[in-house]
């Protein structure tokens, strides 16, 4: 077991127990911080596929920033005292059950698909998620989808000031 | 038995290269303690520290010693891990900025070449943004599982500022790297050092200025210390903390001024490259030694220069500090990126 596989592993055990800590915690800022530790673990397999750039913007912008925000919102809103909400048994089983079947299919599509199957995932080689292969993609190919895009961050931004004003 | 096959000669040579720079950061950060109540007496017409050994040498290790021997309080309203893990963020993201910093060229032992940078990444500066903005959590964190509201408020207080600031110290930074095209620190520096190229604070002076301010908000440093504003918070965001939890709070401050002063010197100030002397002309390793000597000299002049200002300027009020962050400097650094980016293409394409 090289140094790559032993990382994989232990990056993709401490993702899937974030993830479920997650769910199990009671506390709402539990919730949030083992969410900061999922991305920190997805964080980790982007630099194992030498996807750097990702890897640290994923950092910044959900680790970083959304999370905070959900920090602030959790925070002041005053969920500290622990509300127990009590669904009943049926919804308990649709749930299972829905998300279940959703988990199978998402399997089935990569275990089928052709652009899956047969292949190995190249660990640290490829320069698709460095930033220099990013930006160059990004503003010849993609040019067009990319302003729409920052047309639309800017109406967010916009927006999101109108909402903020009082009055 | 190739279980575990490991490159173990570079994970050991990493791990001694991570104890030797925690070691140091954490030196230097308790002689900052140190040096900024000598510095303030200085200003102040005073003697300061001066009864523990000679010119009062040994008072950061008293002062670290009656902190550890406090006694230990937890609030009993408090949320006893996240009061713990508060104090322990925020110490290690402000360890975790220095492992991109390049300190040093390369030391040559034998055949075998030792990088003085932990790890030199494709994306330096992003990394530093990325551990910055976590660095939020353990003001956060800390003051909210005090359960109470005067650090709760510092703690939000805290948090806004450090994120307004971050927009425009990124901004500045955008001026910086279309000039080196590069992100990796290591790279930067090499330019810088190159013969014929300038240190980028000639070529940048509003970036640097703009960077500074907003090292200084980052940091939580005066004048924009707002989440330990004691007049109007009590304590601020370490109300509840005693012991060496809140020495971990104080501590990481000053890890944080050590760590930022020596990015502003790689980012601006040429990095380990010693002025006026073309180090590839002599010995490399007396010029890796000399490098590190260097590098440690410009940090240290920033850690004065932020000691200097905290001891002349007063504290801003809120509104100010936001009025500043979005009113002064993001247009501040937009319009420096837009002269930038119309100077390059103008004249250097």
């Amino acid at each position: 077991m090289g140094i790559l596989q032993f990382l994989f592993w232990l990056l993709s055990a401490v993702a899937l127990t974030g993830a479920i800590m997650v769910l199990a915690s009671k506390n709402p800022v539990h919730s949030v911080l083992w969410l900061i530790v999922v991305f920190f673990a997805i964080s980790g397999h982007y630099v194992l596929l030498n996807a750097q750039f990702l890897a640290v913007v994923n950092l910044i912008v959900y680790a970083g920033a959304i999370m905070v925000l959900f920090l602030f919102v959790i925070m002041l809103m005053n969920l500290n005292t622990v509300i127990e909400t009590r669904k009943n048994l049926w919804m308990k089983a649709a749930g299972i059950i829905s998300g279940g079947i959703l988990f199978l299919i998402m399997i089935s599509v990569v275990r089928s698909s052709a652009d899956m199957v047969s292949r190995t995932a190249q660990l640290k080689e490829g320069s698709i998620g460095l930033i220099e292969t990013l930006g160059k993609v990004l503003f010849t190919q993609y040019v067009v989808p990319f302003e729409i895009s920052s047309v639309l961050f800017l109406s967010a931004m916009v927006g999101a000031v109108v909402i903020g004003k009082k009055d | 038995m190739n279980l575990l096959a490991f490159d173990w000669a570079l994970l050991i040579e990493k791990l001694v290269l991570i104890a030797i720079i925690i070691t140091i950061s954490l030196v230097v950060a308790m002689y900052a303690t140190y040096g900024e109540r000598k510095v303030a007496a200085w200003m102040q017409d005073r003697v300061g520290p001066n009864r523990a050994g000679p010119f009062g040498i040994l008072q950061p290790l008293a002062d670290g010693m009656k902190l550890f021997f406090k006694e230990e309080i937890i609030p009993n309203s408090s949320n006893k891990f996240l009061f713990i893990l508060g104090p322990c963020l925020a110490m290690l993201t402000a360890m975790m900025t220095s492992a991109i910093i390049p300190w040093g060229s390369e030391l040559r032992i034998g055949d075998r070449v030792i990088s003085l940078q932990i790890a030199d990444i494709n994306i330096g500066i992003l990394y530093v943004f990325g551990v910055v903005s976590m660095g939020v959590y353990g003001i956060m964190i800390g003051g909210w599982a005090s359960n109470n509201k005067f650090s709760l408020m510092a703690a939000l207080r805290g948090a806004s500022q450090v994120i307004s600031y971050e927009l425009a110290m990124g901004i500045s930074l955008i001026a910086l790297l279309m000039l080196t095209g590069s992100l990796s620190l290591k790279t930067i520096t090499e330019q810088q050092m190159a013969p014929g190229h300038y240190w980028n604070v000639l070529y940048q002076p509003l970036g640097f200025l703009i960077f500074f301010v907003c090292a200084l908000a980052e940091c939580n440093r005066a004048p924009f210390d707002l989440s330990e504003a004691e007049s109007e918070l009590n304590m601020g965001y370490h109300q509840e903390y005693s012991s060496m939890k809140l020495g971990f709070f104080l501590f990481s401050e000053y890890i944080n001024m050590f760590i930022s002063s020596v990015i502003m010197a790689t980012l601006f100030f040429g990095g380990y490259d010693i002025p006026f002397i073309d180090e590839s002309k002599y010995n490399p390793n007396l010029m890796a030694w000399l490098g590190v000597g260097a590098l440690m000299v410009k940090a240290l002049i920033f850690i004065f220069v932020f000691m200097w200002i905290r001891w002349t300027l007063p504290r801003f009020r809120y509104d100010q500090l936001m009025n500043l962050g979005w009113k002064a400097l993001i247009p501040l650094a937009l319009i420096n990126m837009v002269i930038t980016a119309v100077v390059i293409l103008k004249y250097f394409n």
